[in-house]
């Protein structure tokens, strides 16, 4: 039992040192790729959610394995907390045929169906409407899973966005809408972009409860989602989570950062680590050591450089499997 | 004559809008990361220093929303410039560009008009995979109403742009991703080119070979190994598929007597079968020496894996296999 940390009642200590270990995979895993993709050894493109790991990590980590997610072009970290092995991962993104898609999707189009991550998407938007779906066959089915649906603050201005919560909202369907409000739409500040003071703020319109959460708090990003995951699966439908955060890295490749200044960029960096603000309440509360915290970021950082390896090792895929899979 | 100035591409299209621009105020441009940015491959870089974020308009995220307001904007006396990121992205605006803007004056009447030109980056080829990647002019070319040009220089690109910005109709204007680095002679002043006019880029008396985008560019290079079999290769690129100068290409079938039509979108129901289709019903159907033959991409999305990408769409290699078989076709 947790005393000291307000924490939903499925989370044991171990689960949180299990989560603490998933952030630094999250992070090890996208960092590697960054440099792998300066180095030109990754091609095509890929979008990090170094900075995000606790919007990632905290929202997932209160769900049953039934349940399930849609993910964005920037999930490589919802992916991993989803339960995907690193390795067939990173072989996606090296384009060799032991990934998850055999190569055909590299980084924006990684699915775990098996695991309930109903895929990455390379459309802004593209997977709001099919998290409504699927809490839609939960709901017919009366299956009781929960669809955890991942999105930005760029997508919160498309269509499918504001069609798709209508939806889920008048159905009272089991989904969780978070959006991981990281400051920019490529090079759009959300201020720019958004009228309202929170994204979460528009759930109003669809008559569906709106929560603002700190997204570099695994601690709040767990309470907040559990709360929602609850509700929903009560039958009382869904919830707009606004989880604030900020993104390390640029957009993708080539973006020369010209919409921010380095000042905000480094104050995210040393004042809102998620892990370092992670690390810093369980070492407090006794759950962890600073011995067992770097043994942890080792480890993790010891899983992706495995990875690395198997992905080089793994063979390309034959030219044959270019025309298979296109019908079922 | 001034020496003959070398621009990219993509220079050559920002430089057609800002000329545009500077001597019209009802041109504007419209889209998402447009600002200092400079667009997702660079396009408008610059463009919003000198002419400020009125006319160089960043938006959210909202194809449906930015297609639309080009139409009403059209409607009401502006020309304006939208840039979609991606083709691709195409489907989330395709009402108001199939619905709404194609069908708009007819409906009414032939009351009014809209010019607007929605300029998208198209091809692949970049490691984007199934859905950055796709080739869909064939399905704008489709609707009545719509015009659909896809220059594959720059020196094509500007001409066809200004033309396309004094049009009164919406246009498709597609920039294949591969192209925008390509360098060429590009004149400074302003000129525009006739849009539905095609250009004979390489002359030649065996076969004719019609091609695309980048697929002019691998039909040049496979023109130049050909050469070294005897084999004289004619390149007609049509330039605009809407309205379409199938004229220029039946005087060519007619001289060489063999053609091979070569895109890179997916071959079925791609225009290659519409240009096949209008030879085919010409009178030029009577001096085939061999059946049309034509190259597009496999029916498969563009998959991630560099060699499955370049497997999935037609290569160097595979336009002299085609010419050589309807060449050495008796
Ligand atoms: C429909 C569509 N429009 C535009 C893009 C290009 N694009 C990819 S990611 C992105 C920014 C998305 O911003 P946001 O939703 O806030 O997510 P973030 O990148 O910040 O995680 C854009 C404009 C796209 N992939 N799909």
């Amino acid at each position: 039992m947790i005393t000291n940390v307000n924490v939903p009642p499925m989370i044991t200590e171990k689960k949180l040192v299990e989560l603490f270990h998933q952030m630094w995979l999250i992070r090890f895993f996208d960092e590697k790729v960054d440099e792998f993709f300066a180095k030109g050894l990754i091609h095509g493109t890929t979008h990090l959610c170094v900075g995000q790991e606790a919007s990632a990590s905290g929202a997932i980590a209160v769900l049953e394995e039934r349940d399930k997610i849609t993910s964005t072009h920037r999930g490589h970290g919802h992916c991993i907390a989803k339960g995907a092995e690193t390795n067939r991962m990173m072989a996606e993104l090296f384009g060799r045929v032991t990934g998850y898609c055999r190569g055909k999707g590299g980084s924006m189009h990684i699915a775990d169906v098996e695991k309930g991550n109903l895929g990455a998407n390379g459309i802004v938007g593209g997977g709001i409407p099919i998290a409504v779906g699927s809490a839609l066959t939960s709901q017919m089915k009366k299956l009781g899973y929960v669809t955890l649906c991942f999105f930005g603050d760029g997508a919160s201005n498309e269509g499918s966005f504001h069609e798709a919560i209508n939806m889920a909202a008048i159905w009272n369907l089991p989904v969780v809408f978070i959006c991981e409000n990281n400051q920019y739409g490529m090079s759009g500040p959300v201020k720019e972009m958004v009228k309202v003071a929170n994204i979460a703020d528009r759930a109003a319109a669809y008559g569906i409860p709106g929560q603002v959460v700190d997204g570099n708090d695994i601690f709040a990003m767990m309470n907040v989602t559990h709360e929602a995951v609850e509700r929903a699966r009560r039958g009382e439908g869904p919830t707009l989570v606004e989880a604030k955060t900020y993104r390390w890295k640029g957009h993708s490749k080539s973006d020369a950062k010209k919409y921010r200044t380095r000042e905000e960029e480094m104050d995210w960096r040393s004042n809102r680590d998620p892990i370092e603000r992670m690390k810093r309440v369980l070492i407090s509360e006794g759950m962890l050591s600073e011995q067992e915290a770097e043994r942890l970021e080792a480890e993790a950082k010891k899983e992706i450089e495995d990875a690395v390896k198997f992905a080089e090792e793994s063979p390309m895929p034959p030219i044959e499997i270019l025309e298979e899979d296109v019908y079922a | 004559m001034s020496t003959q100035r070398e621009l990219t591409y993509l220079e050559a299209v920002r430089e057609c809008m800002s000329q545009e621009m500077r001597v019209n105020e009802d041109v504007f441009i419209m889209g998402e990361d447009i600002g200092l940015y400079g667009g997702a491959f660079g396009v408008t870089r610059g463009m919003i220093e000198e002419f400020g974020n009125e006319r160089v308009r960043n938006t959210p995220i909202s194809e449906a929303a930015i297609a639309g307001a080009a139409v009403g904007a059209a409607m009401t006396g502006m020309r304006p410039i939208v840039e979609l990121q991606f083709s691709d992205f195409i489907t989330i605006a395709t009402d108001q560009i199939v619905n709404q803007a194609a069908k708009n004056r007819y409906m009414f009447g032939g009351k009014g008009k809209v010019p607007l030109v929605l300029r998208t980056p198209s091809g692949s080829g970049t490691g984007a995979a199934a859905q950055h990647s796709q080739s869909l002019e064939a399905w704008m070319a489709h609707i009545p109403g719509l015009k659909v040009i896809q220059p594959s220089t720059g020196y094509d690109a500007k001409g066809l742009l200004k033309a396309a910005i004094d049009d009164d109709n919406p246009v498709i204007f597609y920039e294949h991703k591969l192209l925008y680095r390509t360098k060429g002679y590009v004149p400074e002043e302003p000129y525009s080119l006739p849009i539905g006019k095609a250009d004979i880029k390489r002359q030649g008396t065996d076969v004719t070979i019609v091609a695309t985008a980048i697929m002019v560019h691998k039909a040049l290079q496979a023109a130049v190994e050909l050469e070294k079999e005897g084999i004289s290769v004619e390149i007609i690129d049509p330039r605009t598929l809407v309205p379409l100068d199938i004229e220029t290409i039946i005087e060519s079938v007619k001289k060489t007597g063999r053609v091979v039509v070569v895109h890179e979108a997916v071959k079925r129901g791609g225009f290659g079968g519409e240009i096949a289709s209008l030879i085919a019903e010409s009178e030029a159907f009577d001096y085939l020496d061999a059946p049309i033959k034509r190259l597009g991409g496999k029916s498969v999305p563009i998959p991630y894996n560099p060699v499955l990408e370049k497997a999935a769409i037609p290569q160097e290699r595979d336009i002299i296999q085609a010419v050589k078989e309807t060449v050495f076709r008796r």
